[in-house]
């Protein structure tokens, strides 16, 4: 796979989103009010807060990510580009590489912007070696958005492809997702090993990206 | 002596239990142009996208360029086919000109038409900032057709081309197809609007419920290979 088909692929997402902002205006206001609903339902000290954060921040980013993800194939199914694209040498690879970049690059803004919010909301402060996050949070989303591109992808021909993805995407990301979750935890409250779950969410990571790439030249042509 | 550039052998396309093609054994030749006729329903965009190698055959065999060596699945030469559906296949967030440099560099290391080139070819003004989902249908048929122009094809499919299209666009659009021709290009084009597309035609193949209900010579093979000028100018005498 030649590196300039997956840059061209991702600089046109990306050009697309900057124009448009749909992915992550919709994804940035789920996420805020999952964030702050919590926070004001549960109302918790700062010790429980410990204990749930990790899990609160992975299941807003992973409900907020479904909604964009939901819309990644949109713009290719209108007007039939997707077609089009078909028809070029370019690999189907790239595509997908380019694509599932350029939604990892919207959830990574919305998580930037989260943090700072859920850390006032939640009145966090890690007892662990707080760096290791910057090692779970992109970990963990492209996890979330290898396999989310792929299974949109996998839909898009079906008729209820809204409620088809969570229903394929979530028991597949539950591996990752347990290991965001005990990593972040094991962080925050500084019990447990957090550098064994990072390292299954690496593995996590390789091998969903390996097998994604391998199969979705056989999705993108399905008829 | 005549060279094929693709051919149907006995192929067959079920979409579930409906047959949109049946048993359709057809051969193309290198340099004509075949006006693609039939109802609402008859199999012509199913003709069109299998050519493309967009869908596969669920029986028989489709082979492409077989006249330069070994015939090839559509599927295998799609970057030498260009393939125009009745959507432009375009994003309507791009400009013309930003959407053809994209699919350009999609054929990176190919003999390109340069984007600005291909849209001043088919009429649109390459510094046009205006998004296509704001083009005129007119201009997003033109669009669609630049983007088909810039790789080059061998084989040119165009799915009703000239829907939604003024009379003088359509005009310009024949004479675009026309200079295809004269550079031994094969064109295939569905269409409902037989009188407008019928001067251009070498051949007149006529679908009725997904086979092949005729094949005959049309208007421009009758008048020895004469172009568009000549069948206007017949008419007007």
């Amino acid at each position: 796979m030649k590196p300039a088909y997956f840059l061209t692929h991702l600089k046109k997402d990306l050009q697309l989103e900057w124009r448009s902002k749909d992915a992550i205006n919709s994804m940035l206001f789920f996420a805020l009010l999952v964030v702050v609903l919590f926070s004001l339902a549960f109302d918790p000290t700062r010790a429980v807060s410990r204990q749930i954060a990790g899990g609160i921040l992975c299941v807003a980013t992973m409900f907020a990510a479904v909604s964009a993800l939901n819309q990644a194939w949109a713009r290719e199914l209108r007007n039939q580009v997707l077609d089009a694209l078909r028809m070029t040498p370019a690999p189907g690879a790239s595509l997908f590489l380019g694509k599932t970049l350029a939604n990892f690059l919207f959830v990574t803004v919305v998580e930037l912007v989260l943090a700072p919010v859920f850390v006032m909301f939640y009145n966090l402060h890690a007892l662990g070696n707080a760096w290791l996050l910057l090692l779970v949070l992109p970990l963990g989303t492209w996890a979330l958005m290898v396999n989310g591109v792929f299974f949109a992808a996998l839909s898009i021909r079906t008729r209820n492809r809204e409620l088809l993805l969570p229903l394929i995407l979530f028991p597949i990301f539950i591996p990752a997702l347990l290991g965001m979750v005990m990593s972040a935890t094991a962080i925050l409250t500084g019990e447990g090993d957090a550098v064994m779950w990072i390292k299954l969410l690496g593995a996590y990571d390789v091998i969903f990206t390996t097998v994604c790439l391998m199969l979705f030249e056989v999705i993108l042509h399905a008829e | 002596m005549t060279s094929i550039i693709a051919e149907f052998d006995e192929v067959s396309k079920l979409y579930g239990t409906f047959a949109a093609l049946r048993k359709v054994s057809v051969q193309f030749e290198r340099g004509r142009c075949y006006l693609v006729l039939g109802p609402n329903g008859a199999g012509k965009s199913t003709l069109l996208r299998t050519l493309a190698g967009l869908l596969k055959p669920s029986y028989g065999k489709v082979r492409v360029f077989g006249d330069g060596g070994e015939a090839e699945e559509p599927m295998e030469a799609r970057e030498r086919i260009g393939y125009m559906s009745h959507a432009t296949m375009l994003y309507d967030e791009f400009s013309g000109v930003e959407n053809l440099r994209y699919f350009a560099s999609l054929y990176r290391g190919r003999d390109c038409v340069a984007p600005e080139e291909a849209l001043r070819r088919v009429g649109l003004d390459p510094a046009l900032e205006r998004p296509v989902g704001q083009y005129s249908q007119g201009m997003k048929q033109r669009a669609s057709l630049a983007r088909v122009l810039i790789s080059r094809p061998e084989l040119l499919l165009l799915d009703e081309p000239f829907s939604n299209m003024d009379i003088a666009s359509a005009h310009q659009m024949l004479r675009l197809l026309e200079t295809f021709r004269s550079e031994q290009r094969t064109i295939l084009l569905t269409t409902h609007q037989r009188e407008l597309a019928e001067p251009l035609a070498d051949y007149v193949l006529t679908l009725d419920a997904g086979a092949v209900a005729s094949l005959e010579e049309g208007p421009y093979a009758k008048r020895g290979g004469l172009g568009l000028a000549a069948a206007t100018a017949g008419a007007a005498r």
